[in-house]
């Protein structure tokens, strides 16, 4: 610090008011700027969010590379089978995991407390993690869906009305995800504690739901309290895009119950909503 | 380097406020409490601060300063009292009132992993007359690690970032919580300067220090809380009036230490000079002392034994804590 910048240092422009405030879409690209940076800089967080979901898929489809799934004569390789779960797996990662663990964190780091003190609008604060969470999920159903195709021989949809179905199946349960895990943030006491109190709800989900079992092999109490929580309709509504139409007979109704997927992802839609906005704190618990 | 607007002039300072608090006063406390349980962390507090003003609050840990200071930040409603910052009342001030503040809190470990110039930079974006980051980072000696991590600084060069994100909004009031912490006196000298600087160009200041020489160096005026209330209050060099401030001569006279509090220290020298010196002339261990802000300070909140309870408590700077 020189003595010249001593000298004149951040005149205040007195006497009026800001001028008009920077708009709430410049500043969700700009937080979406900061948390892509962020993101990508916590190297462990990216292999983690990436690579989880086709590592189960490498590990489940090389050990049971042999085994087909299904049942009366209607079977799929199991690859194929277990392709839709790792795709839910993976929105629920990048959605409510994530978002939950990393609002936990910046609420007890200082980072809430101190967008508090700016001019900066909450919506921004959210658009940005909205924008993070889309590109992560994205670019890892991607990565999914071409290791599927390309090591496992995986078949493709060719049906416009299957990707259709992917296409409102994987936005409405990003959304979902990603709204119950700004609900569920401030569940834990602290950022140390987030990732010990996240991750376990969803390795339950995930075993519940039929992610890593066949769902229609799970007892019947597991699949009723499953179905309470949406993992379940979101593997259940990738299963109606990857899986051959013939194996709709081994799913609980026998159908896809794709209206079903709908409703319930809905209503987390906004129950998450609702409970994000009244739980949602800027400061610490311990801060009084 | 002059830090400069990227988006607008500053307008002179002559030009009335719209909306702005009568006669130029930044902050108008009256009567403010606040209650955590049973504790009565702000018991009536009154306090003014007038635009362009450096006020120190001082208080012992638990004094109520830390909880007084997040209600004028918008972060803590009040149970009761009158509270305007800048003209407005914090629980309703808005985005553009928060753009006309800044705040340096403690203990923010944030940003880790993005550098001290992203970090800057995108702080700037919030505001809608930001001053240039870059000279910002400049101002806080920070240039050399421009481009570094934040996660790699000392605790001194977090702070300095700490003070640059506070500024780079170019705030009329700055609230800064115990800024200095942490750093070498090298380092606390040039922040000294740099806050210098910022009142010279018209911002308004309120500091929170335990460091009495910042508070003496730095402040036109400072408060001194204790039990929820400023108990005395008053520029730097007098206060707790004059009596506060009586001149203590001490020396040592047939082998036995004695003071004496005199507002004639001189006269009482040479009265010291006929009867007390020693065959060669000298008064033995003389010494004549004014009670230093510390010494008045001290006096005020209860005397060094309590003060330093307080800093042992275990709750730290966390000192509102409910």
């Amino acid at each position: 610090m020189s003595a010249v910048q001593q000298a004149t240092v951040a005149a205040p422009p007195r006497g009026r008011r800001p001028d008009r405030l920077p708009g709430v879409g410049t500043l969700t690209l700009v937080r979406a700027g900061v948390e892509l940076r962020q993101f990508l800089r916590e190297r462990d967080a990216v292999i983690f969010v990436f690579a989880y979901p086709v590592i189960m898929l490498a590990i489940f489809s090389t050990v049971f590379s042999d085994a087909q799934q299904g049942a009366e004569g209607v079977e799929v390789d199991f690859a194929r089978y277990f392709l839709p779960g790792m795709i839910a797996t993976g929105i629920m990662l990048t959605g409510f995991q994530s978002i939950a663990i990393s609002i936990a964190v910046e609420r007890d780091d200082g980072t809430l407390r101190r967008l508090r003190a700016t001019p900066l609008p909450a919506t921004a604060y959210f658009g940005g993690k909205v924008v993070l969470t889309l590109a992560t999920s994205v670019a890892q159903t991607v990565t999914l869906l071409a290791v599927a195709a390309l090591v496992y021989d995986v078949p493709m949809p060719t049906d416009a009305a299957d990707w259709a179905t992917f296409a409102w199946v994987f936005t409405l349960g990003t959304a979902t995800g990603a709204v119950c895990g700004v609900g569920f943030s401030s569940v834990p006491r602290s950022g140390r504690s987030a990732s010990a109190v996240v991750t376990p709800v969803v390795l339950i989900l995930q075993f519940i739901s039929g992610v890593f079992f066949a769902f229609y092999a799970l007892p019947g109490w597991m699949q009723t309290v499953a179905s309470v929580f949406p993992l379940k309709w979101l593997a259940q509504g990738m299963r109606s895009v990857f899986l051959p139409p013939e194996l709709e007979i081994l799913e609980v109704g026998e159908s896809w119950q794709l209206g079903a997927v709908a409703a319930v992802l809905t209503a987390w839609l906004v129950v998450g909503l609702v409970l994000g906005v009244r739980s949602f704190r800027w400061r610490r618990r311990d801060d009084g | 380097m002059e830090i400069t607007s990227t988006t607008a002039t500053p307008q002179p300072a002559t030009r009335p406020r719209p909306g702005g608090a009568p006669g130029g006063t930044a902050v108008h406390v009256r009567g403010l409490r606040k209650r955590y349980g049973t504790k009565q962390a702000v018991d009536g507090l009154d306090l003014d601060i007038d635009e362009g003003e450096i006020v120190a609050v001082l208080g012992p840990n638990g004094a109520g300063k830390t909880t007084t200071v997040e209600i004028l930040e918008g972060f803590r409603s009040r149970d009761g009292g009158e509270v305007r910052v800048l003209g407005e009342d914090p629980v309703t001030g808005g985005h553009a009132w928060r753009a006309r503040i800044g705040v340096v809190a403690q203990d923010s470990r944030d940003q880790a992993e993005l550098t001290v110039a992203e970090s800057v930079r995108h702080t700037a974006r919030y505001y809608p007359r930001p001053a240039d980051p870059d000279a910002v980072v400049d101002a806080v000696g920070l240039t050399p690690k421009a481009r570094v991590r934040v996660r790699s600084l000392s605790g001194g060069q977090r702070r300095r970032l700490d003070v640059a994100l506070g500024i780079v909004g170019r705030p009329e009031l700055l609230f800064l919580d115990e800024p200095t912490t942490g750093f070498d006196p090298h380092a606390r000298r040039d922040f000294w300067d740099l806050v210098h600087a910022l009142r010279a160009s018209g911002t308004t200041i309120l500091l929170t220090t335990h460091d009495l020489a910042e508070a003496a160096y730095l402040a036109d005026r400072v408060a001194v809380v204790r039990d929820g209330v400023v108990v005395a209050e008053g520029p730097p060099g007098s206060l707790g009036g004059p009596e506060a401030r009586v001149p203590l001569v001490s020396w040592t006279q047939d082998g036995v230490a004695r003071s004496e509090r005199t507002t004639t220290p001189t006269a009482l020298l040479s009265r010291l000079a006929a009867t007390a010196a020693g065959p060669d002339g000298e008064i033995a261990d003389l010494r004549v002392t004014r009670p230093t802000l510390e010494d008045v300070y001290l006096e005020l909140v209860g005397g060094p034994e309590s003060a330093a309870a307080e800093d042992a408590r275990p709750t730290g700077t966390q000192e509102d804590a409910a």
